[in-house]
């Protein structure tokens, strides 16, 4: 990676995303009316302008990142969770209800982030323990425990986790013990990035460096052939499953904990399944899913300016984040194909080049 | 009462039975197409615009189905003749849809801040049938793509099992690599098996519009193409099967209001709940991984 052609080689996907992005908004505008460099004026000084912007995209990179990787690992290990949506929103039910029904306390906001992590991997583990004991496709499982999860929240706020005063669908506030410190001063960005960060260093170690790893991705590459080598795929297919489950649930205890400050039913504007997105445009790189969360984040503050300046509606984005993923998918096929269905393996190409 | 939770239970089924069953098509030519919510959302928009300005339910709907083959040709030329990976195909293809969708919505409908009030799909008076008892007045209300995407499920079930193109169909699937050494042009065959699930999706979004709730919002479809792919893996990839998903799922749907017209003490998140439930909890006794196509996803071989 050290040759400057290597570089650009590395980099040539990040440009051509932003490329592609610009083009599409451009296109997008003059359709619905809208003077086309407005709108491109407006979504980069909205996402990296000024500090102010650029500390709400950051803010926003953390849940997308997380749940991001927690697709990645899956995808990687030949597990297909869809799921990281309710397992981000269990996460964050449980982090608020350990952060509103148990008094306020010191080193609360470390329990409320553990708590999140594990009620992830449990709402995972409950799809690997459907798959492998009852041999039901991890697929229709998550799926189906997403909606599930979403109407749990929903429920909860209106019910258990009401808050006192009872006015709205809503929980308590949290207390200040429950809250996540914050990394700088006057803005609201706070540690929830720096733990994303540290994922992203933790999942590409695990992935890349160690046994486990090695013996998730065989499992994600040939399970039969892992099963031959002596791995036991089984138990290491649990794994996956919950460190995913994990790293979605800790995105939500971090999206309440630092962002929110408490649990209401529309938490996540579909997190965990933009995160697929992002997994694959990352190509289930941990580098390339920070590089593509922080990409998606950037198009998501700056469509909300773009929304205010030049009146266009914000979810523009999305079909943004869609047609940046497709071009990019399209120019880089070769390279990707069969990466997540695992029926060929890019892999095992670089690995023999 | 019966009647009425019966016909609101095929009411909510149709959209879903209809998604499922081209999803069921094109998984057994084994093509995987996770972007089935995308093409359902693109057809229930474009037969919402269509509909609006025609004034004509049926002319809206054929611009449904027109739409939803649009968003499937698309996938189609990405995953077949270009040959991406098909899950990355199918997630762009649903943001391109939910970010598309709203955003021309809001641009030629936002601005006036009412909502949408669209014609309805008429229903189709057979003659004879209203007389038959229960099951009478529930077929006589349906519209016309209910009754369609009931006689699907038969002529789906006729074409994998009694006809040489479902055989084939079938053989690609599981083999692509034998079909394709036998002189089938695999490729074509998946590409008509793709644009045909637009059609049945966009289909399927026109009956959310026109038919289930005669208005649009963003994201109308609200998951129901994600539950279209699990019905078909609950039906073990069979049309019969796909049919008894779609069915469950509508009428447990369907109950909450029942269970509201009863007064029954339940909280209506927990009611809203219950399909999911009900389908998760009916996986875990009635297990068994069925019959999936043994190369659904696989990449084409450039054929």
């Amino acid at each position: 990676m050290s040759h400057p052609r290597e570089w650009l080689r590395a980099a040539a996907p990040a440009i051509a995303a932003v490329l592609i992005a610009v083009l599409f908004t451009a296109a997008l505008a003059a359709v619905v009316g809208a003077n086309p460099a407005n709108a491109i004026g407006a979504l980069f000084a909205g996402s990296v302008g000024s500090g102010a912007s650029l500390a709400a995209t950051l803010l926003r990179t953390s849940p997308l990142l997380l749940t991001g990787l927690a697709v990645m690992l899956a995808f990687r290990s030949g597990v297909f969770n869809i799921g990281a949506e309710g397992q981000l929103l269990v996460g964050a039910l449980v982090a608020t209800a350990v952060a509103t029904r148990t008094g306020a306390w010191p080193g609360q906001a470390v329990v409320v982030l553990v708590t999140g992590a594990i009620a992830g991997a449990l709402w995972a583990g409950l799809a690997a323990w459907l798959r492998e004991q009852r041999g039901v496709n991890e697929v229709i499982t998550t799926i189906l425990l997403n909606f599930i999860a979403l109407y749990l929240v929903s429920y909860a706020v209106d019910g258990p986790l009401k808050e006192q005063t009872g006015a709205y669908p809503q929980s308590d506030p949290f207390p200040a013990t429950a809250e996540l410190w914050r990394l700088v001063p006057g803005t609201r960005l706070h540690v929830g990035l720096a733990i994303g960060l540290a994922a992203v260093l933790g999942t590409g170690v695990l992935m890349s460096r160690s046994a486990l790893g090695l013996r998730l991705r065989s499992a994600g590459l040939n399970p039969r052939a892992a099963e031959w080598a002596g791995f036991s795929v089984g138990r290491d297919l649990f794994l996956a499953f919950a460190l995913s489950g994990a790293l979605a649930g800790l995105a939500g205890a971090i999206e309440v904990a630092g962002v929110t400050g408490r649990l209401y039913e529309r938490i996540s504007p579909g997190y965990g399944y933009t995160a697929i997105a992002i997994a694959l445009l990352g190509g289930l790189r941990s580098g390339g899913v920070l590089l593509a969360a922080l990409f998606f984040a950037a198009l998501g503050t700056g469509a909300s300016a773009m929304e205010r300046s030049a009146g266009i509606s914000a979810v523009l984005a999305v079909a943004i984040q869609g047609a940046t993923l497709l071009a990019i998918a399209l120019i880089s096929r070769t390279s990707w194909k069969g990466l997540a269905s695992s029926s060929t393996s890019s892999e095992a190409e670089s690995a023999g080049a | 009462m019966l009647e009425s939770f019966l016909a609101a239970g095929l009411l909510l089924a149709a959209p879903i039975l209809l998604a499922a069953l081209g999803e069921l098509l094109v998984e057994r030519a084994g093509v995987l197409n996770i972007g089935v919510e995308g093409m359902m959302l693109t057809g229930a928009f474009v037969a919402a615009v269509v509909a609006d300005s025609s004034g004509s339910a049926g002319v809206g709907a054929v611009a449904g189905a027109l739409g939803g083959a649009a968003a499937a040709a698309l996938f189609a030329w990405a995953a077949l003749v270009v040959g991406t990976d098909q899950i990355i195909v199918g997630a762009a293809i649903n943001l391109l849809a939910l970010g598309g969708t709203g955003a021309v919505y809001r641009a030629w409908y936002g601005t006036t801040g009412a909502a949408l009030v669209l014609p309805t799909l008429p229903g189709v008076p057979i003659p004879g049938v209203a007389t038959i008892p229960i099951l009478g007045p529930v077929l006589a209300s349906q519209n016309v793509l209910v009754w369609f995407a009931l006689a699907l499920v038969p002529a789906l079930a006729f074409l994998f099992r009694r006809t040489g193109l479902g055989l084939r169909l079938r053989a690609m699937g599981d083999h692509p690599q034998a079909a394709s050494s036998l002189g089938y042009r695999v490729r074509d065959y998946k590409i008509a098996a793709v644009v045909t699930a637009g059609v049945l999706a966009g289909l399927a979004g026109s009956t959310l519009t026109l038919a289930a709730t005669n208005t649009f919002v963003e994201g109308v479809t609200a998951g129901r193409g994600f539950v279209a792919l699990a019905v078909v893996v609950f039906g073990r990839w069979s049309p019969w099967g796909v049919l008894f998903g779609a069915m469950t799922f509508g009428l447990v749907s369907a109950l909450q209001f029942q269970l509201q017209a009863a007064a029954v003490a339940v909280p209506h998140q927990l009611a809203l709940m219950l399909p999911y439930l009900v389908t998760l909890l009916f996986l875990v006794v009635f297990p068994g991984s069925g019959s999936a196509p043994r190369a659904l996803g696989a990449a084409d071989e450039g054929r």
